[in-house]
């Protein structure tokens, strides 16, 4: 790891000024990627802000209008929340899949959301449930926020600070997992929000990304033979030492006719 | 004294230690004065060194001394050396291209050390190794061993045209040809054996020190054989005498085989640490262990076996394009020979076996000995080979396998082994009835019923174990001798020290030998400690590697266990004024038999020790043995393996739904590690067939360089194993053992890939066979 500055804002605007001073400051939220990428050399920040010590950051509220997650609550809180098992059954159960029991225990959602790695799983709760992300700047529909591959609508400095998740009618998430790291391949989230259906796909693009035609068929009928046989083009999906894109477009239908059997249950 | 030690489950004495971080690892030694080492590694997989200018790198903070490969060569260190020769077909010695501890002029392979920086802490000399520049001239590279002898591919080194290393053969061709002429059914299959990544819980490390007091070295490294490393090093690398060199392996977190050998880092540790009168540390990060530690397998190899129209196998017929990698490891030319074609007449009858060896060099990491060494791959040959013929023949797998099964001992096979003992039809039994095979039927059509597929497979495998008769491995060009040396050390009020030249980095040792001491002098198992790892300690010692630690080093302990009970006899009759032959020993006990006059064994070594009453003409004082024991024959471990995996055809995963393992290891001094061992044989096996795979592009690039991309399995990816043992003792040592250590690993594959083929309804499919790879084949499948 290089040498780096390390600080530790009180506030979370204190955090985003500090953040905006140099090119090369990286905010820590976690640090599930971050420290990782910083031990073995691919990144090298000036400058650590670390958002672990802010308070107002953690934190889940429930209210009529939905689940707000405050950006610096560990994916273990989101899947033990009662609040959150309740109202969003399948939010919790994603966080539940997230890493391992360390990763959990340390990554946040606002880390995640930021990060936008293109295998992570809360992306696809996200834009499936059409959530908003609050910043020090304003608010972004989810539709609007991921933008490709490691690149979100966040602006240099600008810190997410929590996430409002309406609550679906019923959803699910159904991730195939990498063997090996065990982030998803293919996760597929389904909602059906009482005002018609989204389908969410993590692992399978550069971000995480809706799949109209899936939508259109669960709309007219929230089923799974609605899915089973709607085949997704492997055109720009991604494709590795594990899992082609054609065997990822397949992977698609698959987790997304499971995901509405799993949401009907 | 109570019930029999040999045999019971007592819980590990070194636990403690582990458990409560208390182990001292070569990471854990830190020196007065210590520096550090970082490397600097080859990004490609084949090129011209132009120039390294370490001007930088020098002027960094905190850094003392970069070196390269021009500074070792003006230091006259030799290469590495391999351990074993091998004789070509044409009676030529194999191709040994020269081995630098640092590259010099070219690098062969992605991680090849180019030039090693040391400072004042672990941070700096990473720092500074990022300011070595290296002007590299990329050559064309060639990773994979089918390649590797193809018109126009690149050649690694100039003295091995086609980057061929050797090609050996071994067994009757005309008999085997003859056989297959006469043949009713060939079964034949073409498959490759997967490269594997040891990935030890401790990576590698290494601390070298130089005293000028007396002009020696110490080196702490993580080795599975710290005597051999010495001998290797000193007389081959660097020249120095044995008695200037200790080497300490300590506590060790797992091998595997990756830490048999002998290492370029170890080398220039010791060497550096007399250029700065320092000691230089350095400990592999899991990435530097991906690409630089020894690796294991990958064999191409097509296999014939010719059966008559009853299923009785006539002859077997194998080639094997052996990749070893960049350079010679240190066994890496016994490995995919002595280790691999002599264990294909596997638990069978057949008459005549051929086998040809084709050793290649490539642009990937050395390849050696990693858990099963060679046996893995026979067995995987064979029991493909069987289960296949099984199947084409419509016969039962269990059927096909008796009807072959050899009964008659010793057995002289066709490939040079002679099989003492075995049982193969007691395992079997037990593995069949463990396994409920009876109630298969109606589990397969619940899968059915569920959309799943289920398959089951069986392996029987063979290995050879407690590695070996030095005479027999030097007829077959071992340069090392194969034995085992132990030393039991009886203090004066009677506890033991035990000094055991094998090596335990996870088996267990201190207690399985702790009991075999403890059981044969009658004592409580608290009064012994074994004591290995350091070449200023210990005797002399070949290591831990084999399955061989029991068989070899535990024999050496009994041997000097008989001489402490024969002179305990002799200090006995004079202290009970009777006659050596009356003395009698048992349970901690001398007495003269037919009387109630005795000594305690304590009491026996107080005397040798306060002999002030002692037979000065006869006896020396003291009470302190050695011996070495060189074992007159391998030992055979074997067993039945039997498998159910359910397959999801929407997804292509595997689970590996039923385990069933029954070994024959000879007798068995600890139940639980057994287990223990076996458990973990079996999950590398596993994770071989199922989800680990080492692989390089075209460019020499490896892929797979870290747990993101390069699955170990873990727990969530096995059953909970069913395993049981049968006993039939190993005839020519006196314990009766057979070593377990390899098993599972040998084993497992094989059974893997046969019920997974058995659940696909196909002839093969390429390990490991990962959700994708099953996927496309049933994909295939509905193709054709």
């Amino acid at each position: 790891m290089h040498a780096f500055n390390y600080h530790r804002p009180s506030n979370v605007n204190d955090a985003a000024a500090q953040a905006a001073k140099s090119a090369d400051a990286r905010v820590l939220a976690g640090g599930q990627s971050l420290v990782q990428a910083m031990k073995l050399r691919l990144a090298a920040p000036t400058d650590i802000i670390d958002l672990g010590m802010l308070k107002e950051l953690a934190g889940i509220k429930l209210d009529a209008k939905g689940v707000t997650i405050g950006a610096m609550t560990r994916h273990a809180e989101v899947a033990d929340s009662a609040e959150v098992k309740k109202a969003i059954p399948a939010l919790a159960a994603l966080a539940g899949m997230i890493g391992d029991r360390q990763v959990r225990n340390m990554g946040t959602l606002g880390g995640a959301l930021a990060n936008s790695d293109p295998a992570a799983d809360y992306p696809a709760a996200v834009l499936g449930l059409a959530a908003t992300i609050t910043t020090t700047k304003g608010t972004h529909p989810a539709d609007k926020f991921f933008k490709g591959l490691y690149e979100t609508a966040l602006k240099p400095g600008e810190i997410i600070t929590s996430v409002s998740f309406p609550i679906p009618k019923r959803a699910a998430y159904m991730k195939f997992k990498n063997p090996a790291s065990r982030f998803a391949i293919v996760g597929v989230f389904v909602a059906d929000t009482g005002n018609g259906v989204r389908v969410a796909v993590t692992g399978a693009g550069p971000c995480a990304l809706r799949l109209a035609e899936m939508e259109k068929a669960l709309t007219a009928k929230f089923a799974p033979e609605s899915v089973a046989n709607l085949k997704v083009k492997a055109d720009g999906l991604n494709s590795d030492l594990h899992a082609s894109a054609e065997y990822r477009a397949h992977l698609i239908t698959v987790m997304a006719k499971r995901a509405v059997a799993a949401a009907l249950k | 004294m109570g019930a029999p030690l040999i045999g019971a489950r007592v819980e590990r004495k070194e636990d403690y230690r582990f458990l409560t971080g208390a182990g001292q690892y070569t990471d854990d030694v830190t020196l007065p004065r210590q520096t550090h080492a970082a490397f600097v590694r080859s990004p490609h997989g084949h090129a011209k060194i132009k120039s390294v200018n370490a001007a930088k790198a020098k002027a960094a903070p905190g850094v003392l001394a970069v070196y390269t490969g021009e500074d070792i060569a003006a230091a006259k260190l030799g290469g590495l050396p391999c351990g074993w020769l091998i004789t070509d077909v044409n009676g030529q010695p194999m191709k040994e291209p020269p081995h630098p501890v640092l590259a010099q002029g070219k690098v062969r392979y992605v991680g090849d050390q180019v030039a090693v920086v040391i400072a004042e802490t672990q941070d700096q000399a990473q720092d500074a190794a990022e300011l070595v520049q290296v002007d590299y001239e990329v050559l064309p590279a060639v990773a994979d061993g089918r390649l590797a002898r193809a018109k126009g591919a690149p050649q690694l080194h100039e003295i091995a045209p086609d980057n061929t290393c050797y090609v050996w053969a071994l067994g009757d061709k005309t008999a085997v040809d003859a056989a297959f002429a006469k043949a009713a059914h060939v079964t034949k299959l073409d498959f490759v054996n997967n490269r594997l990544i040891p990935n030890a819980i401790e990576p590698r490390a290494a601390n070298g020190s130089y005293s000028r007091a007396d002009d020696s070295y110490t080196l702490y490294v993580a080795s599975q054989n710290p005597h051999v490393e010495r001998l290797l090093m000193t007389a081959f690398v660097m020249g120095l005498p044995e008695h200037k060199v200790r080497v300490v392996a300590g506590d060790v977190g797992g091998g595997f085989g990756s830490k048999i050998y002998l290492y370029g880092e170890d080398v220039v540790v010791t060497w550096a640490s007399k250029q700065l009168g320092r000691p230089v540390k350095w400990t592999a990060e899991r990435s530097e262990s991906y690409v630089s530690d020894a690796h294991g397998r990958d064999h191409h190899t097509v296999a014939e076996l010719a059966l008559d129209k009853d299923g009785k196998f006539l002859a077997l017929r194998v080639k094997t394009t052996a990749n070893v990698g960049a350079y010679l490891s240190t066994f890496a030319s016994c490995i995919p020979t002595i280790l691999y074609a002599t264990l294909l007449a596997g638990q069978y009858t057949t008459p005549a076996i051929h086998c040809e060896v084709t050793a290649v060099f490539t642009n990937t990491a050395p390849v050696d000995a990693y858990r099963g060494a060679g046996r893995p791959e026979a067995t995987y040959v064979v029991e493909r080979l069987v289960e296949t013929a099984a199947r084409e023949m419509k016969m039962g797998p269990a059927e096909i396998r008796r009807k072959n099964f050899i009964r008659s001992f010793p057995y002289q096979t066709p490939v040079a082994l002679l099989y003492d003992i075995g049982n193969y039809d007691a395992t079997m039994d037990a593995a069949q009835k463990l396994a409920d095979v009876a109630g298969y039927a109606a589990r397969k059509q619940a899968s059915a019923a569920k959309g799943k597929l289920r398959g089951m497979g069986y392996a029987a495998y063979i290995e050879a174990c407690g590695i070996a008769p030095s005479a027999v491995a030097g007829s077959l060009g071992a340069r090392a001798g194969l034995f085992e040396a132990g030393e039991v050390r009886v203090h004066p009020t009677g506890s033991v020290t035990v000094f055991t030249g094998s090596h335990s980095h996870g088996q267990g040792h201190e207690t399985t030998f702790a009991q075999v001491v403890a059981d044969r002098l009658g004592m409580p198992i608290e009064n012994v400690d074994i004591v290995h790892g350091d070449t200023s300690k210990i005797l002399f010692g070949m290591g831990t590697y084999g399955s061989r630690s029991i068989a070899v080093g535990g024999t050496a302990i009994v041997k000097a266990l008989d001489k402490i009970i024969a002179k305990g006899k002799k200090i006995a009759a004079h202290l009970l004024e009777a006659a050596e032959g009356d003395i009698e020993y048992a349970n901690g006990v001398f007495k003269v038999s037919g009387t109630d006059k005795q000594k305690l064994f304590g009491e026996v070594a107080f005397a040798a020790y306060v002999p002030h009453n002692y037979p000065h003409d006869k006896l020396e004082p003291g009470l302190n043995e050695n011996a070495f024991y060189d074992p007159s024959n391998f030992t055979f471990p074997a067993g039945t393996y039997v498998c159910e995996v359910e397959i999801d055809p929407e997804t292509g995963v595997t689970k590996v739904d039923r385990w069933t393992a029954v070994d024959d290891f000879g007798k068995i001094i600890n139940p639980m590690i057994v287990e223990g061992q076996v458990h973990g044989g079996l999950a590398q096996g596993i994770g071989q067939a199922l989800t680990e795979g080492a692989k390089y592009d075209s460019t020499g690039q490896l892929v797979t360089g870290s747990f993101m991309d390069y699955c170990i399995p873990r727990a969530d990816d096995l059953p909970s194993f069913q395993v049981d043992t049968r006993e039939t003792p190993c005839t020519h040592n006196p314990l009766g053992v057979k070593g377990c250590g390899e098993a599972g690993a040998i084993g497992a594959p094989a059974a893997l890939i046969n019920a997974i083929t058995d659940a696909l309804g196909v002839k093969d499919i390429p390990m490991p066979a990962t959700p994708q790879t099953v996927w496309r084949a049933l994909q295939q499948k509905k193709a054709a």
